[in-house]
């Protein structure tokens, strides 16, 4: 199990610094002068070219470029905006809310998508089954913003079950609609999965041969076949936090909540590009060691991971 | 009784079960590859002829928008009209601009289908070679072109596409044809993945060792024995992603940073209506809906196919 | 209707009666093609402490019998007549709560794929613990060590928490049988449980299976396709075809007067049972009798060593899943050589480096150290022009039928490719060509235009033969290639395969595990184990006189062994070596096959 974590912190180094540097230099090291490229016709003070230029070392060669913003980047040291305000502390403050977020769409659409996915999958064919099916596939269908829309006019504005927007206050309560509309798309990809390892798993042999054990029942059923059909689900549930990040973007701006996504979606809106790279290669950094975490759990889940053959 | 008949040796009659002669031929099979196969088991399945059917119509609308609506999508265009109800000859009212937005949807359908078609050509072409090279050549190569595909797979396609849509180029070019190229090179490691897999499970079956002791070249081998057989999961997948990189687009667009404002796309139109969604909200759905039956109608097709190649997602469970 | 009245007459009598019978049962599965009978008439009984086998070939009906036995079918098959009596009592149609009371307690299972049959993600101890507690029995940790202690496996603490994968086959399946007979049920199925298995530890586990079941006194129903093994482990044998039984009867009876042709056909072509040759032309000419019909005299001259390996030596690199390399000798300083026109045999358990061989005479991979000498030329100084005329030479047959054709290849294209690849003839005499090569193995020439998947095992070998056929070649290399059929098909393609060597002077290499298959078609044999050739010589005097212990337990391993008199070449063999000996490849070099 060392060997493995030592392997996978291993492999995920040139991971990281391969993707920061495909960010980096998309945005600094393609011709023109990044500066005024970041800033599109917009002309920002001269105090902040001169501290770009400071922190950026654009006056280096590109790999000492490179090397500072990545030293600056691992220790947090990640400049100012165009309002002055240091970015490390802005995002010190949003971030928190933005993993609240996350963290609550993870649980809604692992725990409904599971829970659907396995009964669907235990009772394949029947109107339940085909219900869910249909269903799964017209949320895959619809865009994540426009789900938003409708969720925020639905539940927000004509109910009245929900605050249509979150503002300042952000809690685990109040961002109970946007995580939900988060979670919708990816609930239905788990449902899917789940169903179809279900499916799978009910006809391996080692079920059989559990039935033939004399086991039945609620026991069978979650140890033998929802615990393999979990291996997929998680393998997905990390490969999926990218999408959540990207719909976190969106989802922010629709429901007013006081975010990291919501932060890139104005600095876009703004044309701010230095804030849009800093956020992007911290969300990307958080990826990282999400999805490592979650390659631990998957070993955690399939013995046959973790221990050498 | 019973006993006494097991005891002894037991004979059925002959006649009761003609003996057929050992390894018999099926004469009656019918001669089908696995891709006719495919194709025949598609052919019955009402998922598929639905989103066939709606795909059809897609096509046609984009080919022929003029078939649909008379009305030009931006001029005449009277501020009069804003976000007006509908109207004899404006079956869905107007938007804020006071366009007609049934006739804007009917004129969007082109950009998000060619940027969907686009973005996963783009991915088929990187994504099937990178994956075939990866897995069929294996050593170093493979070595270098996992690491990468690690690389792109780290960067969620929204995030990057936000980063890759500041670059001077790409701003100032805003097209079908640049947000395509972006989806293309941040989507395509979903796509190797898949291919190199489907290449290493395949290049270890005895056909093509069998192939390779015939003389064919290593090269051949991949291209006529190795290819062919990995391209069910890559055929399955195609529709799949082409689905997400409609949405992709239509996400790109609503951020303002997609296709430019010359270009009708429903993204625009949904960022355009955003702001009347507690008053008049039909503005919105309107082009929501257009956008989701196209993803609709792509995913539907992925998942036929997939039931299709799969030879046990159909079947019900097989004898034993 | 008649079978019922009689059961219902026989009621009160039944007490006394057998453990398990089966009255004219009768299962239908729901196909989109309508309703198909796999079992039909199907009877059978067998009493406590008795061991009753079902012979068939895949599809015969045998194992959906066991399965509506248990009451697990599939969802789409259903018992649709005839009766299930256990103890008297009809369970085809009992509640499924019945059936779970029943399952474990009264009828356990062992399985047939131990690699597939225990869930990868439960520690075997929890395997072993779940069976105990469903069945009321106590679970600790000293009732499972107790449990696997009992079938035989070594340290049973330290396996209890073990994975599944980190044990090898043979373990696997005692913890499937620890399992099955943990209860201890009163009637056992054992499904196949040895197939899986490489053929010295297929001996080791029946045996240890018989022990245990006769102790406990629990009737059997032993599931098999191998006539030999059947006749050997039970009293009687039951032979079913086409979802029917043709015959029934005691098991030596049944060998030795077999009365429906299908049964006839059955014990004529059981591999295991026959030990003769099935080509005489080539006869071995070690011995030093003379062959009249052998074409030329063989060893005369060096010249007529058509293939020559020396000191052949592969090592490979392991690398594990850590990144750490261990090296691995897959073969170890090998020489032998292959007579024109005779038939050398390589034989060994799964990863003594046979096909290792193999490959590397076929110039797929380079050896470490050692020549390969291809009539007169060393293959390793061969240019890659060089190479391409060597391949028309010599061609392989593959063990799995089901991957050595390519599934986009129809027929046609599959035994014309080698002549496309070489540029032979043109359309039309590529076309004869192929038509030829179908006539030569005995295939219709209306099959050209069929796909693999159309075809049976047997035939998809054919159409490998013909392949490899199609180019001319001098030498054969079969790498396993009847492992995978059913016996009688299996005696089909090995007579072809003599056939064709009598009318083409064709020289074959015949790596296999089954000494059984080896005797009826090989001239030489080799017997490697771990990597090294530890015995070589005629095939009669190996079958006589095996000097190595490897090669006894490989003898030993056939089943059905010294059940019938000993015949022309066959003598009896001595029991009792340790089968041990022969061991079987470390586990890390599973990546490599």
């Amino acid at each position: 199990m060392i060997r493995y974590l030592l392997r996978r912190l291993l492999q995920t180094i040139p991971v990281l610094i391969g993707t920061t540097l495909l960010v980096y230099y998309m945005v600094f090291a393609l011709p023109g002068d990044p500066i005024a490229a970041l800033f599109r016709d917009k002309q920002p003070p001269q105090s902040v070219i001169d501290d770009l230029r400071n922190q950026y070392h654009l006056d280096e060669p590109f790999w000492i470029q490179y090397g500072a913003f990545l030293v600056n980047l691992l220790t947090l040291n990640l400049g100012n905006d165009f309002t002055q305000q240091p970015v490390a502390s802005t995002l010190a403050r949003i971030f928190p809310v933005t993993a609240m977020l996350a963290v609550e769409a993870l649980i809604i659409q692992a725990v409904f998508g599971v829970t659907f996915g396995l009964i669907a999958g235990l009772r394949r064919g029947r109107v339940f089954d085909s219900t869910v099916l249909v269903v799964s596939l017209i949320v895959i269908a619809i865009p994540t913003f426009v789900l938003g829309f409708v969720f925020q006019l639905v539940f927000g504005v004509r109910l009245g079950w929900a605050k249509p927007t979150v503002g300042a206050n952000a809690d685990w309560a109040a961002l109970v609609l946007p995580a939900t509309v988060l979670g919708l798309a990816s609930f239905a990809y788990v449902l899917r999965l789940t169903r179809a390892s279900v499916i799978e798993n009910k006809k391996a042999d080692y079920v059989l041969t559990a039935s033939a054990k004399g086991l039945s029942g609620p026991r069978l059923v979650l140890t033998h076949i929802l615990r393999n059909s979990m291996i997929p689900v998680v393998t997905y549930l990390g490969a999926n936090l990218g999408s959540l990040m990207g719909g976190a973007v969106v989802i922010e701006g629709i429901f007013n909540v006081p975010g990291v996504g919501n932060k890139l979606y104005q600095a876009v809106l703004r044309g701010e590009g230095p804030t849009v790279v800093i956020i992007v290669s911290v969300l990307v950094l958080v990826f990282v060691v999400a999805n490592l975490l979650v390659d631990l759990l998957y070993a955690w889940l399939d013995p046959r991971i973790r221990y050498d053959k | 009784m019973t006993s006494d008949h097991d005891a002894q040796h037991f004979v059925a009659p002959r006649e009761e079960i003609p003996l057929l002669p050992a390894d018999p031929l099926n004469v009656e099979a019918t001669h089908r590859s696995l891709w006719a196969d495919a194709w025949w088991k598609l052919r019955r399945r009402p998922l598929f002829i639905i989103s066939s059917l709606m795909i059809l119509m897609i096509i046609v609308v984009v080919l022929f928008p003029g078939l649909f609506t008379q009305t030009p999508p931006n001029e005449n265009c009277h501020l009069a009209n804003s976000a007006g109800p509908p109207v004899p000859g404006h079956p869905l009212g107007f938007t804020f601009q006071g366009c007609d937005v049934y006739s804007r949807i009917i004129h969007g359908t082109q950009a998000s289908v060619a940027v969907g078609l686009l973005s996963v050509s783009g991915v088929l072409v990187i994504g099937v070679t990178f994956g075939a090279v990866s897995g069929y050549y294996g050593g170093w190569i493979d070595a270098v072109l996992a690491r990468l595909s690690d690389i792109f797979f780290a960067l969620p396609l929204v995030l990057g596409a936000l980063v890759v849509a500041q670059l001077p180029p790409v701003r100032e070019n805003k097209s079908v044809w640049t947000v395509a190229l972006v989806i293309s090179l941040l989507g395509w490691p979903q796509m190797a993945r898949i291919t190199r897999g489907a290449v290493l499970e395949v290049s270890n079956a005895e056909f093509v060792t069998a192939a390779k002791s015939l003389g064919v070249s290593k090269f051949g081998t991949l291209a006529r024995h190795v290819l062919p057989n990995c391209m069910a999961p890559v055929v399955v997948l195609a529709p799949l992603e082409l689905g997400t990189f409609i949405v992709t687009e239509a996400t790109l667009s609503f951020l303002g940073i997609g296709l430019p404002q010359s270009v009708m796309s429903w993204g625009q139109d949904i960022a355009a209506a955003q702001h009347l969604v507690r008053t008049d909200p039909m503005i919105l759905i309107y082009p929501a809906v257009a956008l989701s039956i196209t993803v609709l109608s792509f995913i539907m097709l992925g998942d036929a196919l997939r039931d299709a190649f799969h030879p046990n997602s159909r079947r019900r469970s097989r004898k034993r | 209707m008649k079978s019922l009245d009689a059961s219902l007459n026989d009621e009160g009598s039944e007490v006394e009666g057998p453990l398990l019978e089966i009255r004219d049962l009768k299962v239908t599965f729901q196909t989109p093609h309508g309703d198909f009978d796999a079992v039909r008439d199907a009877h059978l009984s067998i009493m406590s402490g008795e061991t009753v086998a079902m012979v068939g070939e895949s599809g015969s009906g045998k194992s959906t019998t066991a399965l509506a036995v248990i009451g697990l079918l599939p969802d789409n098959g259903r018992v649709s007549g005839g009766q299930i009596l256990l103890n008297g009592e009809d369970i085809a149609h009992a509640s499924e709560r019945r059936m779970i009371e029943l399952r474990g307690k009264t009828i356990g299972m062992v399985p047939q794929d131990p690699m597939s049959n225990l869930n990868p993600v439960w520690k075997i101890g929890y395997q072993v613990s779940e069976a105990l507690r469903a069945n009321g029995k106590p679970a600790r940790h000293s009732d499972v060590a107790r449990v696997l202690e009992e079938a035989g496996l070594p340290d049973p603490g330290r396996c209890a928490r073990q994975y599944p994968h980190q044990l090898s086959g043979g373990m696997r399946q005692r913890v499937l049988i620890a399992i099955g007979l943990s209860y201890p049920p009163r009637l056992l199925i054992a499904d196949e449980p040895t197939s899986a298995l490489d053929v010295t530890v297929q001996r080791q586990v029946l045996d240890h299976l018989e022990v245990m079941t006769s102790e406990l006194g629990t009737g059997t129903l032993l599931i098999t396709h191998d006539l030999g093994l059947a006749a050997e482990r039970a009293s009687r044998v039951v032979v079913m075809y086409g979802g029917r039984v043709v015959e029934s009867g005691p098991s030596l009876e049944l060998l030795l007067n077999p009365r429906h042709p299908y049964t006839q056909r059955l014990v004529a072509s059981a591999p295991s049972l026959s030990s003769r040759r099935i080509q005489t032309r080539t006869r071995s000419a070690f011995t030093g009798e003379a062959c009249p019909r052998r074409s030329r005299p063989r060893r005369s001259s060096g010249a007529d060593e058509l293939l020559k390996v020396e000191n052949l030596t592969k090592k490979f690199k392991l690398r594990s899943a850590t990144g750490r390399s261990t090296p691995f000798t897959a073969v170890d300083n090998v020489s032998f050589s292959v007579g024109r026109g005779t038939t050398t045999a390589i034989v060994g358990v799964s990863g003594s480096g046979k096909s290792t061989i193999a490959r590397m005479v076929l110039n797929l991979l380079t050896p470490t150290s050692g020549r390969i000498v291809f009539d007169g030329v060393d293959t390793s100084t061969l240019s890659n022009r060089q190479i391409f005329d060597f391949r028309r030479r010599m061609q392989p047959i593959f063990q799995n039928p089901y991957g050595s054709l390519d599934p986009m290849y129809n027929i046609y294209r599959t035994i014309e490719e080698p002549l496309r690849t070489h540029r032979i003839g043109d359309r039309s005499s590529r076309e004869k060509k192929v038509r030829e090569l179908l006539d030569q193995v005995s295939l219709p020439q209306s099959s050209m235009k069929r796909y693999p998947n159309e075809l049976s095992g047997g035939q998809r070998q054919r159409v490998a033969i013909a392949r490899a056929l199609a180019l001319d070649p001098d030498v054969i290399i079969c790498d396993e290639a009847v492992s995978a059929l059913d016996a009688l098909v299996q005696a089909q393609v090995l007579t072809l395969l003599g056939q064709l060597q009598s009318i083409l002077g064709l020289t074959y290499v015949f790596i296999a595990h089954d000494l059984a298959v080896v005797r009826q078609i090989a001239d030489d044999v080799c017997v490697m184990e771990k990597g090294k050739v530890v015995e070589a010589g005629p095939t009669d005097s190996v079958f006589e006189a095996p000097r190595h212990d490897c090669t006894t337990a490989l003898l030993n391993a056939i089943p059905g062994t010294g059940l019938l008199p000993p015949q022309v070449g066959r003598s009896v063999l001595t029991n009792g070596v340790d089968i041990a000996k022969c061991s079987h490849r470390p586990r890390a070099c599973r990546s490599w096959k």
